[in-house]
């Protein structure tokens, strides 16, 4: 299947879960200070093994930095 | 003894809110948040690749409350759901909220900003709201629930210093809860200002982050925070538009030689 993951396109087996989308990104689930979006809807970080990204489906991984 | 800053219960130390953007290293940042004094310090949230890592640990590291922004968002949809991103980043329901409604000036969007407002605090977010220096507006924030009002200075960024300090007496006078400067300081006479005019607190940025030695400045404007919000509080004295002899006249010795 195919997402779209903060804004590029990539291919992952079907069933891929939230967890395996952020691995890609280099993001660990016990990283602080880290957030997953998919379809504009949180995940929590206590879900991301567990949830599937749908086909098609717009993943946001996002972290803190300066501003404001 | 004076009452401590306190934003939804929480009490604070201090007066002055370090915003995190605009140094150029992690190491100045932290050096200026040591200098500043500051117990709470915004952050943005970004994709990862935008975002390095690190500025979490060290706010962590200082014992800051994290104060995650909105910034970048144009509307209440999209404000919205960066709130729930930061909550579930940095386990913390308190934002700034920043609905933005222009690129250039970067002012705030009354209408998407008080929709937003309400949805959030419904929600049961602490929501600081950055504003205009409308008191109207100002009391509308308070009213749908937000702990404090944050109303600029002047555009973000600009070091123009408080253009309208009318209006920020304006909204003192209309608004309970905190208020905070933010955006436009410069430098430490417009911080201390701001607390003169009767501010709770002032944020700042690139006042300090884009000054030549950033953690002079943060300094500078702890005690210029400091120093405005004593003169307020003692009360200064009217302005006329003629002298007033400090010095009395009585027993003012007569120096003219005696004729003869």
């Amino acid at each position: 299947m195919r997402i779209s993951l903060n804004g590029a396109e990539r291919d992952l087996p079907d069933g891929a879960t939230v967890a395996a989308a952020a691995r890609l990104v280099g993001v660990a689930p016990d990283e602080r200070g880290v957030a997953v979006a998919v379809e504009g809807a949180v995940v929590p970080k206590a879900r991301w093994a567990e949830t599937p990204i749908p086909d098609g489906a717009r993943v946001e991984v996002v972290r803190a930095t300066a501003g404001g | 003894m004076d009452a401590p800053l306190t934003i939804a219960g929480e009490e604070l130390g201090s007066r002055l809110l370090l915003g995190s953007g605009g140094f150029d290293r992690l190491d100045r940042f932290e050096a200026a948040l040591a200098a500043s004094g500051a117990e709470i310090v915004t952050v943005a949230l970004r994709r990862v690749e935008d975002a390095p890592g690190g500025l979490y640990d060290v706010i962590r590291r200082a014992g800051a409350r994290v104060l995650p922004n909105t910034a970048g968002c144009f509307t209440a949809r999209d404000a919205v759901a960066t709130a729930h991103l930061a909550r579930e980043a940095f386990e913390t329901d308190w934002v700034k909220l920043e609905v933005i409604g222009d690129r250039r000036t970067l002012l705030p969007d009354a209408v998407e900003l008080l929709r937003a407002a309400e949805e959030l605090v419904g929600e049961g977010f602490v929501v600081l709201a950055y504003t205009t220096d409308d008191p109207v507006l100002g009391r509308r924030l308070e009213d749908v629930g937000c702990a404090a009002v944050m109303p600029l200075g002047s555009p973000i960024g600009s070091g123009l210093g408080i253009r309208n300090p009318d209006a920020i007496e304006l909204m003192r006078d209309a608004i309970s809860v905190p208020l905070v400067l933010d955006a436009g300081i410069g430098t430490a006479s417009d911080a201390a200002l701001a607390m003169e005019l009767g501010c709770d607190a002032v944020l700042a940025a690139t006042a300090i982050s884009r000054a030549r030695e950033p953690e002079r400045m943060a300094t500078a404007l702890r005690l210029a925070v400091e120093a405005g919000h004593a003169a307020r509080r003692a009360g200064r004295t009217e302005r006329v538009h003629h002298a007033r002899a400090s010095t009395s006249d009585a027993g003012l010795p007569d120096l003219t030689p005696s004729a003869g």
